[in-house]
């Protein structure tokens, strides 16, 4: 015998289901009478230093169907690469936002804005990226990833410099549209799937 | 200001499988090939934070808060507590707890959801509080009804709760399912099933709680909730290229 680890276990994970939105965005199906608003709404407020950007895209299942039943988060810095609640963060930058598939379309939509370069814990720097997580009925385990941008250099990034398969990085780096738009589609299984994270 | 430390990597094996047959609409939603592992950065090991302030006074209270204490919802009256924890066995506290549920008849108030079931007018079906300093969380709701499916022909979801927990980094994020003590559904449920370890599935059954029974009014239930840890120690390597 041997001493034992006191370590918890993580409770597991179900899937959100198809009726995710009554829990974390109840005004997106019609519940409007207990709290003010959604939370999550805005990722960023009027007056957030740095470059003010849209994206847009969709989630495709491993058929190419696009689903309507998707929610995701996405967390960031702000355009310093600080995070809020930190020194010196922009408090007109949230950081989190909620936002769903449209409910006839599958688009989704992120209005924030571009967020600074930042350093992992051993000091390399990372190319600007968004942190996204997806849940949705059939998930059964949130699934994360990152959104960088195609008009970054991402040449050192840590984490797109570990995907072996090198056309696969492009899963994770949005696409410009105009200036200030972006495209940024997740596959979750078969051709072009996304690149998901374990971190 | 929370502890931002690095998180200590996930137990694949305390979770569901992403693709399970026998939960269909996971065969084509599930990735196909390996997560990327990478150790945790600042985008995982930070996170939200949200204050007393974001709550309403009935934000707890999902009998009554739909009405905003006009009506009360029809149901078994039920309070539902517990703690949130991490792998450390530290408290989590001041974190957020949302949830959502079917109402006594097994309906959602949502646009998608055409169960023969009536819609209850007084009950919204969803809720959320802040964990206090030890990581307690407490609700007051009704027992939500069971309900059939579209899975296999005659497949029914056990009486359960949605679960939307933070923490204090983006990476700890958890959405889960409580189920009730004794419900004979759970073994038959294709998507409690997706979960290999049954020992894990115990983790989200609740006990009933007789201490926490309010006489004369409510039933109770205890539901603790585990998140990832972060590793305490304080040697960090710093490999070539990380």
């Amino acid at each position: 015998m041997v001493q034992k680890l006191e370590l918890l276990r993580e409770t597991p994970s179900q899937t959100a289901g198809p009726y995710v939105h009554i829990g974390c965005i109840p005004f997106f199906t019609g519940i409007e009478t207990i709290y003010p608003e959604d939370l999550g709404r805005r990722a960023v407020e009027n007056g957030a230093k740095g470059q003010n950007i849209t994206i847009r895209g969709t989630v495709y299942d491993g058929t190419g169907w696009a689903m309507r039943d998707a929610m995701m988060e996405s967390w960031q810095a702000d355009a310093s690469g600080v995070f809020p609640g930190h020194d010196g963060a922009d408090p007109k930058v949230n950081g989190f936002c909620r936002f769903a598939a449209d409910n006839e379309t599958g688009e989704f939509t992120l209005k924030t804005v571009k967020p600074g370069a930042l350093a992992t814990n051993s000091g390399i720097m990372q190319a600007p990226h968004i942190a996204l997580w997806v849940v949705a009925r059939g998930i059964n385990i949130g699934l994360q990833t990152r959104i960088y941008f195609e008009d970054e250099d991402n040449s050192g990034d840590p984490l797109l410099g570990r995907i072996e398969q090198r056309h696969r990085v492009d899963t994770l780096i949005a696409k410009k549209t105009a200036e200030g738009e972006y495209r940024f589609d997740i596959r979750l299984q078969g051709d072009g799937e996304t690149v998901f994270l374990d971190m | 200001m929370a502890d931002t430390g690095p998180l200590i990597q996930r137990d694949r094996a305390a979770h569901p499988l992403a693709y399970d047959p026998g939960y269909k609409t996971s065969v084509t939603r599930s990735p196909n090939l390996p997560l990327l592992s990478m150790p945790s950065t600042a985008s995982e090991q930070t996170g939200p934070v949200f204050g007393q302030n974001l709550l309403g006074r009935l934000d707890n209270n999902l009998i009554e808060n739909f009405t905003q204490g006009a009506e009360k919802a029809i149901g078994e009256r039920i309070i539902v507590h517990g703690r949130v924890l991490d792998e450390n066995a530290r408290p989590v506290p001041h974190t957020l707890v949302e949830i959502w549920q079917a109402n006594a008849g097994g309906r959602y108030r949502h646009k998608n959801d055409g169960y023969l079931a009536p819609l209850d007018p007084a009950f919204g079906g969803c809720g959320r509080t802040i964990t206090d300093e030890n990581g307690r969380y407490e609700f007051l709701t009704i027992r939500p009804g069971a309900y059939p499916w579209p899975n296999g022909v005659n497949d029914w979801r056990p009486m359960h709760i949605h679960y939307s927990v933070f923490g204090s980094g983006f990476g700890q994020r958890l959405i889960t399912q409580m189920y009730f003590e004794g419900d004979p559904l759970i073994d038959r449920c294709p998507i409690v099933q997706t979960i290999p370890d049954k020992s894990q599935i115990e983790r989200l059954v609740a006990p009933l709680d007789m201490s926490m029974a309010l006489p004369l009014d409510a039933l109770a239930y205890k539901f603790d909730i585990v998140l990832r840890g972060r590793r305490q120690t304080m040697f960090e390597n710093k490999p070539e290229g990380m």
